[in-house]
């Protein structure tokens, strides 16, 4: 303590050391990646990437969908879904207490916000993770949310997106949680059977039971720029292999030129590139059905299971 | 110290130790010692009885991974006859973490995945202690397709630490394998019955583990995360792994509280490395009879109730709007 503060009144100077450290809310802010003060209405005009050095940083669910879909016809869906503690987990701390701190820290039920809504004019469901709700994991909520997202599409035939930011599976949750993978994973099967588009958006970070699931299943599979995309965590597989791990590994650019995802977009350029891919992948849609009847009757398949004659057992 | 026993298996090993030198005793000297063997073959039944009545969630995360357990291919040569084993992806390479192939249940000709573990350190190597890399999940999903297009009703037998955390398994693509199969799984025409016969290590278990059916072994265990990986992230220590199991609630007494077993596969007194021969006849029982089951419904309903089924996991609340 200098002497200064020591002259200070006591309550001023809690105060004051309190704030040490912490970011400040306010007028600026600093790009954690190339350590610019940068000028928080500059930012938020900017899509909050860096304009020094195109570091995009992390955003809230909110932010997301805001940034993302026209500001008209935005309805949420699920906002009323809400965790709970089947296991009654306890670690350093519970389980529900976590939750309880993590609900008040972003005012969201918990880490995945969905929403229908419409870009450029067109229909459209978005469900976006929130990162800073415990890392982004995915427990019961979110994966109730996504399929009812899904539902949603399914329903009035429009294209799903999914913004993701996760660390992963929520412990806490064990089983169910791990479930979720199953769970978000077999619903997109039924937006694949109704022919509409689902593009995965990844975002700094996406990890784990998320990376291994819905994200990874886009027909379209997109990243933001430098986002660390993979299935185990980097520190995990230093310590299983133990070497250094190659420049850039399990970053977007790392990813594309390894076949895993199709293309980087960046944030300022997103509601353009996605809105125009949508409406390239669902011209097809428009096309008149059943015009043509095949010449040859259509081979007749046989039911696909194992009778009890065949079974024999 | 016999390191093929578990620490709390000590006592056990010690009294069993005892018996076999007795009996060499009584072989040797051609002398009658029998009422002493007996009661020492008695107090060891007791002794083992007490113990696995009081077994902790710990312990029985040991014995899922105990290193004298019985693999998939123990079973494929004792449940199964005819097994053709099937190997690679046709894209990359075979991968020996998980062994597939056409085998007969019975009668029933049937399509077997498992992962599979080393029994010496050169196997288990080679088996990467049964870690699957992506070939290993796509050779999974290649022979599924093939079973769909034959009508053959798919068996998996997991055992796995994990997926494997490596360079090459992240290069080409771990989280996409894994995601395929779940995905694909979920809608593939043919009975599915999995069965959780060690360690049902997270995504990594998972990836073979959608289906119609999920059956475990008495004394496996099935997590989203090992506990030794939960206790060093939630409690920053991984001797904390004994709380972390517990408070996962990762064995079948669990699961099944947390409703989402079909059955759990009896183990014969001191673990299935005890008496594989038991197991084996428990686990052929009941994949026999929910084969048979699911044979019985036609494949719209399965198919209808596998989707109902997966979308039922989960627990939430929801306020009334």
């Amino acid at each position: 303590m200098s002497w200064f503060e020591k002259l200070l009144p006591s309550t001023i100077r809690t105060e004051a050391s309190n704030k040490k450290g912490a970011v400040p809310e306010g007028l600026w802010n600093k790009c954690p990646s190339c350590n610019a003060i940068l000028y928080n209405s500059e930012l938020e005009k900017n899509f909050n990437v860096c304009p020094k050095c195109e570091h995009h940083m992390r955003i809230s669910a909110r932010t997301r969908l805001n940034m993302f879909l026209d500001e008209n016809g935005r309805e949420e869906i699920g906002k009323n879904v809400k965790p709970i503690d089947p296991l009654k987990f306890k670690d350093s701390k519970k389980y529900k207490d976590r939750i309880t701190q993590a609900q008040k820290q972003t005012k969201e039920n918990d880490a995945l916000v969905v929403m229908k809504g419409q870009l450029k004019g067109q229909d459209i469901v978005v469900a976006a993770f929130d990162f800073s709700f415990m890392g982004g994991s995915m427990g019961s909520v979110v994966g109730e949310k996504f399929v009812r997202g899904v539902n949603k599409s399914l329903e009035i035939g429009a294209p799903f997106v999914v913004f993701t930011a996760s660390g992963g599976a929520r412990m806490q949750e064990s089983l169910f949680s791990l479930f979720q993978m199953a769970k978000t994973s077999a619903a997109l099967t039924k937006l694949s059977e109704a022919g509409l588009p689902y593009v995965s958006f990844m975002t700094d970070p996406t990890m784990g039971g998320v990376s291994a699931s819905l994200a990874m299943l886009g027909d379209l599979n997109v990243a933001e720029p430098n986002a660390l995309i993979g299935f185990a965590g980097p520190r995990v597989i230093e310590q299983t292999v133990r070497e250094k791990l190659p420049e850039g590994f399990q970053r977007s650019e790392f990813l594309q030129e390894h076949g895993a995802i199709d293309m980087i977009i960046d944030r300022r350029q997103m509601r353009e590139e996605i809105g125009s891919v949508l409406s390239l992948l669902m011209a097809g849609r428009a096309r008149p059905r059943s015009a043509y009847k095949p010449e040859f009757p259509a081979v007749k398949i046989q039911p696909n299971t194992v009778t009890e004659q065949d079974a024999n057992l | 110290m016999d390191l093929n026993f578990l620490d709390f298996e000590q006592p056990i090993a010690e009294l069993e130790a005892k018996i076999q030198e007795l009996r060499n005793v009584e072989f040797d000297n051609n002398i009658d010692i029998s009422d002493a063997l007996k009661q020492l073959e008695d107090r060891s039944l007791a002794l083992t009885e007490s113990i696995f009545t009081n077994l902790s969630d710990w312990q029985i995360s040991q014995l899922s991974r105990h290193p004298g357990r019985p693999y998939t291919l123990d079973y494929l040569d004792s449940i199964f006859t005819d097994f053709h084993e099937l190997h690679g992806d046709r894209a990359y390479a075979d991968d020996p973490a998980i062994v597939c192939g056409l085998a007969r249940l019975d009668d029933q000709p049937v399509m077997v995945i498992g992962h599979q573990k080393g029994r010496d350190t050169k196997e288990k190597i080679y088996r990467n202690f049964g870690m699957p890399r992506p070939e290993g999940y796509r050779k999974a999903l290649r022979v599924m397709k093939m079973a769909e297009r034959f009508k053959l009703p798919i068996i998996c037998l997991i055992d796995t630490p994990g997926a494997y955390p490596g360079i090459g398994a992240e290069e080409r693509g771990q989280s996409e394998a894994i995601a395929r199969n779940l995905f694909e799984m979920a809608k593939l025409k043919t009975p599915i019955i999995c069965t959780i016969i060690g360690e049902g290590g997270s995504g990594g278990a998972l990836a073979i583990g959608v289906g119609d059916r999920l059956l475990m072994l008495e004394y496996s265990t099935y997590s989203v995360i090992s506990p030794e990986g939960c206790a060093s992230i939630l409690w920053k220590s991984a001797d904390k792994s004994q709380l972390a199991a517990e408070a996962m609630g990762i064995t079948s007494d669990r699961i099944r509280e947390q409703g989402f077993l079909d059955e759990v596969v009896r183990e014969p007194l001191g673990g299935a490395h005890r008496n594989f021969h038991a197991v084996a006849l428990n686990l052929k029982d009941a994949l026999g009879r929910h084969v048979r089951d699911l044979a019985r419904q036609p494949l719209d309903e399965l198919l209808e109730k596998r989707y109902q089924r997966i979308m039922s996991f989960g627990v939430f609340a929801e306020e009334a709007k």
